[in-house]
């Protein structure tokens, strides 16, 4: 396993009195907690800040973990042979030199609670962050997920085991969606419930669409003509390209809707696509496109700038 | 594993007191605080009988975290996730604001 130094994680020294203790937990807690900061890493950090608390705030843990010794973050060590003994309630006492080489060295302190008791424990809850693309929430999904998950081992010792978890995303999940998955968290240990398994949906940024709840926005670019004449046009939707009539009189911005061309609801129905006009002018004119544009503007009567009533010109 | 045994966490789901109990690790007492500080919505009353929109569940859970990480009573529970949920509504309008803005 690999040592962590909680007393850097919450920026004390070692003599720190549990008063100091509690006080950098708090300080570092509102800076980091996942449901406070959106600051990248804030949720691995505050792990860390948790993890040494719980261990720190304890005498009877800190004194466990003060005895390992210091030692460099990150270095992999085994804790000697009589710490398990003098600290751990001898779980370790006789097992092999491998014993702790699937434990996490923040589960090493948590089944301190526990020691002793060998009655029904429930599995751990288990949350995990999913990014799916925008065309996997329009036609639906099924994710696999390798997670390191904490699961009591025979002798009701936390250790983190690999599990693979598929779960099935119907279509219409959005940006922020939730799912419970009953049962697939960490398994409960002799006969206590199975934990549960949490989904943070998110949607990944897509080239063309941008979600809003089950509603779709695209920038459709129009030419001028197109925009002042009218046409009809092919416009590309998650469910294949559909022809869209682009009214005459649209200006930049103005909103052509698709109705139940956006994502499906989960109950039926479907959200709008929203199709945005964007003009857009050729970067560089022939010198006819420039002729019959120097003659639109020497005949047309169209102020664009009527609203600003003279003041401005 | 099939759609039936994935719950969505929607309007569309309802969750009893005693589920919500269960899931989100805070006590019945809790949580009747909590609703009657309007900090956890109601769904449906009938009698003594609370049903809640499975969306609660997300907002029990973060009450549970937020009283075990920051050590936190009820009364300050209740005002935290009152602003949470602010922030949380005031974040979604920007999402919307943003999706309409064209790219360029």
């Amino acid at each position: 396993m690999k040592y962590a130094d909680y007393y850097a994680a919450l920026g004390i020294e070692r003599a720190a009195s549990p008063d100091e203790i509690k006080k950098a937990y708090r300080r570092l807690a509102q800076k980091h907690h996942p449901d406070v900061s959106k600051e990248a890493g804030a949720e691995d950090r505050f792990k860390e800040v948790a993890e040494a608390y719980q261990t720190l705030k304890d005498p009877e843990k800190r004194a466990a973990y003060d005895a390992l010794g210091r030692r460099p973050p990150g270095e992999e060590f085994q804790p000697p042979p009589d710490w398990s003994r003098q600290h751990a309630g001898g779980d370790a006492a006789g097992a092999s030199g491998n014993f702790y080489d699937d434990i996490d060295f923040g589960d090493l302190f948590q089944r301190f609670g526990a020691r002793g008791g060998r009655g029904q424990l429930p599995g751990q809850d288990f949350e995990v962050a999913v990014a799916i693309s925008i065309e996997d929430a329009y036609r639906g999904t099924t994710l696999e997920l390798n997670l390191s998950m904490p699961e009591y081992d025979a002798s009701g010792q936390l250790r983190r085991a690999p599990r693979t978890v598929k779960a099935r995303v119907a279509p219409g999940a959005v940006d922020g969606q939730r799912l419970r998955l009953p049962g697939k968290g960490g398994k409960g240990f002799n006969g206590g419930r199975d934990g549960d398994l949490y989904l943070d949906i998110s949607l990944k940024a897509h080239p063309l669409y941008r979600a809003t709840d089950h509603d779709l926005y695209l920038d459709l670019p129009i030419a001028p003509w197109e925009a002042a004449l009218g046409a009809t046009i092919e416009v590309p939707t998650l469910g294949g390209a559909v022809k869209l009539k682009v009214p005459a009189g649209t200006s930049a911005g103005q909103k052509l809707r698709l109705s139940g061309r956006g994502l499906p609801r989960p109950r039926g129905g479907a959200g709008d696509l929203f199709a945005v006009a964007q003009l857009v002018v050729p970067a560089q004119l022939t010198d006819r496109e420039r002729g019959i544009y120097e003659q639109l503007r020497d005949q047309s009567e169209f102020d664009p700038r009527r609203g600003f009533g003279g003041e401005a010109t | 594993m099939t759609d039936k045994e994935v719950v969505w966490l929607d309007e569309h789901q309802v969750v009893s007191l005693a589920e919500l109990v269960e899931v989100s690790g805070l006590s019945e007492p809790e949580l009747l605080e909590l609703v009657n500080v309007g900090a956890i919505p109601v769904h449906e009353t009938r009698g003594a009988v609370y049903t809640f929109s499975a969306r609660v569940v997300t907002v029990a859970r973060t009450a549970c975290r937020l009283r075990d990480d920051f050590e936190l009573d009820m009364r300050g529970l209740g005002v935290a996730l009152r602003l949470l949920e602010r922030v949380t509504e005031l974040e979604r309008e920007i999402g919307q604001l943003r999706a309409q803005l064209p790219r360029v």
